[in-house]
């Protein structure tokens, strides 16, 4: 075979665009990694260093509260506790936000996709309409509303918007998933005696478990990742998340870089890891979802 | 389960089917059942509190004064008569412009790269995706951090090459400001470009390239006539996507400029919250907010247009 002089061009070109496309993506996350693991020295000198000759994981073992916290100072120790309780907060919101926006949002969507009701095609756009809302939109008058029910302030309240805001992506998106399932299907299951539910959980579910899936994990990830809402509806340090965590100590007189990075780390793992063990899917239902809209 | 029964069963529609002992509820009860509880939730928790926003917006009421007074539509006129509200206004303009534009050509560009074939593709395409999984707040701080005048590693880059001999304010000044803001935004937006005009890529058949490239065609041809045809409806797609998403953003402003130096990065997004959270003034705040609902759905309807009369012709 012979190599052409311009295909040999087009080949270097292509490779050179490659590197400035991976190195334009890997370059800020290394300099968040290096930022953790640099020495405080190192940290704060300029030109910086870009490949620090000592690394430690300290910052990491001080901020999650691992081996022994007698050496820190209180200074630090104070905001690394509102850490590890804003990181179990996100958990729980987002765990139990998740669990309800696809319950909740699977059932209705099967009901749009399948059954024949008054005003279901409405009830749809609708929903769709809605998602489609701003946050900010509905921002003042629930401050307003949960302050006057008392759950300003209160994890619940978080949860119960952040339920609201996945629910109507659930039915978006599991909406597109169970129309491309064979009506056939279950008419041969309610043939054999199955109930319509019944017909739903043990034939149509199954199938759409990796649809399921993605969308749980968008509904993970997308909550995790929320600061508007939580940041005016959570004053209380002890009831925030993560990301309402970071800003307020990003936004302290003196800014720790080198902490606020070792916590960018700990934040992005969950997010960034889920979406690379499930990419496929979740290319699959960020793709779908847009375009079926 | 007898035969006779199956037979019976096979004869009704498949609607009417019922397990012993166990009365199903009929179509219309169970559709409303499965609805009901998302309906609920949008009820109380989105369109009461968008009515809510929508009376508020013509009152003047604030935490000083509980006692609401109607104003009518005294909040939007002041609003669209105020000069640093107009501002605000232009500047969400600019940065929604700027970041489409920016951000439609480097995602459609980075998308080809991808789609031509080369030893670990696969691996690339995966790390892609990476920073859009990063959460907005740490994607601020961490270029807060990066654009740091003194110690910042962009400065720090530039000096290496030689682009620069003194440091720059990247966040300081006025005119900078909001294109770093952009250019930070644009790391972790890219992504979700890249792979919707990928999976547009995949619906360009090879026969027509090739046929193109035998016609002579060059790449840029090829492109402009093969390709682009069958990535407008993603186009717009994303348009209407990142419209909604630029036109109201505040997360990254709030993080990474709180609307500084000297009100050069104030978006109305965040405009509405200084109006509600910092100066306590809920109607205008709200009344804001509400301007941002009206102007998102006008654009999404337009490009909704724009789809329907142009892209496929």
């Amino acid at each position: 075979m012979i190599v052409t002089r311009s295909t040999h061009l087009q080949r270097v070109a292509l490779y050179a665009a490659v590197s400035a496309i991976v190195l334009w993506t890997l370059a800020p996350f290394y300099w968040m990694l290096v930022s953790s693991v640099s020495e405080q020295r190192d940290l704060f000198s300029f030109p910086p260093v870009w490949f620090p000759r000592t690394i430690s994981f300290e910052r990491f073992w001080q901020l999650l509260g691992i081996g022994s916290l007698g050496d820190i100072d209180e200074e630090t120790a104070r905001p690394a506790r509102l850490f590890r309780s804003a990181l179990l907060n996100s958990v729980i919101v987002c765990g139990i936000t998740t669990i309800v926006g696809l319950t909740i949002g699977t059932t209705a969507a099967y009901a749009y996709a399948r059954l024949r009701f008054s005003f279901s095609r409405y009830l749809m756009a609708l929903t769709v309409m809605v998602h489609m809302l701003p946050p900010i939109a509905t921002v003042i008058p629930l401050y307003i509303l949960l302050r006057k029910i008392g759950l300003l302030n209160q994890l619940s309240g978080l949860i119960l918007v952040y339920a609201a805001l996945s629910v109507t992506y659930v039915v978006w998106v599991m909406n597109g998933y169970f129309r491309t399932i064979p009506r056939e299907l279950e008419d041969a299951a309610r043939i054999d005696g199955c109930s319509r539910m019944g017909a739903l959980f043990r034939v149509v579910l199954p199938i759409v478990v990796p649809g399921l899936i993605a969308t749980g994990i968008l509904v993970f990830i997308t909550t995790w990742n929320e600061f508007l809402y939580v940041l005016v509806l959570v004053n209380d340090p002890a009831n925030k998340t993560v990301p309402a965590m970071i800003a307020e100590f990003s936004t302290q007189d003196q800014i720790k870089y080198g902490m606020i990075m070792t916590g960018g780390i700990i934040v992005s793992l969950p997010p960034v890891l889920l979406a690379l063990i499930f990419q496929r899917r979740l290319i699959s239902g960020l793709t779908a979802g847009a375009i079926k809209g | 389960m007898t035969s006779i029964d199956l037979a019976e069963r096979a004869g009704q529609t498949p609607g009417a089917a019922r397990r012993p002992g166990f009365t199903e509820p009929n179509e219309t009860t169970l559709a409303w059942l499965l609805v009901l509880p998302s309906l609920l939730i949008i009820l109380g928790i989105k369109l009461y509190p968008l009515a809510y926003s929508l009376w508020l917006s013509g009152f003047k009421v604030s935490v000083l004064s509980p006692v609401a007074r109607y104003v009518g539509t005294d909040n939007y006129v002041a609003l669209l008569t105020n000069p640093n509200f107009q501002a605000s206004l232009g500047r969400t303009l600019y940065f929604t412009v700027a970041s489409l534009v920016i951000q439609m050509v480097l995602g459609i560009s980075i998308a080809l790269v991808l789609n031509t074939p080369f030893r670990g593709r696969t691996f690339v395409r995966a790390l892609v995706l990476l920073p859009w999984a990063v959460p907005t707040v740490v994607n601020a701080v961490l270029w807060q951090w990066i654009y740091h005048p003194q110690f910042g590693a962009l400065n720090g880059l530039l000096n290496l090459v030689g682009l620069i001999d003194q440091n720059v304010q990247w966040l300081g000044s006025p005119y900078l400001a909001m294109n770093m803001v952009i250019l930070a935004d644009t790391w972790k937006t890219l992504p979700l470009y890249v792979i919707m005009f990928l999976a547009a890529l995949q619906t360009v058949p090879d026969e027509l390239h090739q046929a193109a490239a035998v016609d002579g065609a060059g790449f840029w041809k090829r492109f402009v006539h093969v390709t682009l045809p069958f990535l407008k409806p993603t186009m717009v797609v994303v348009l209407v996507l990142r419209t909604m998403e630029t036109f109201r953003v505040f997360d990254i402003i709030f993080l990474m400029t709180a609307g500084g130096p000297a009100g050069s990065t104030t978006v109305i997004g965040y405009y509405a919250y200084l109006e509600a959270f910092r100066n306590l003034n809920f109607g205008a705040g709200a009344a804001a907010a509400n301007i941002i609902v009206f102007s998102v759905a006008l654009i999404s309807l337009a490009y909704l247009r724009l789809l329907r009369t142009r892209a496929f012709d």
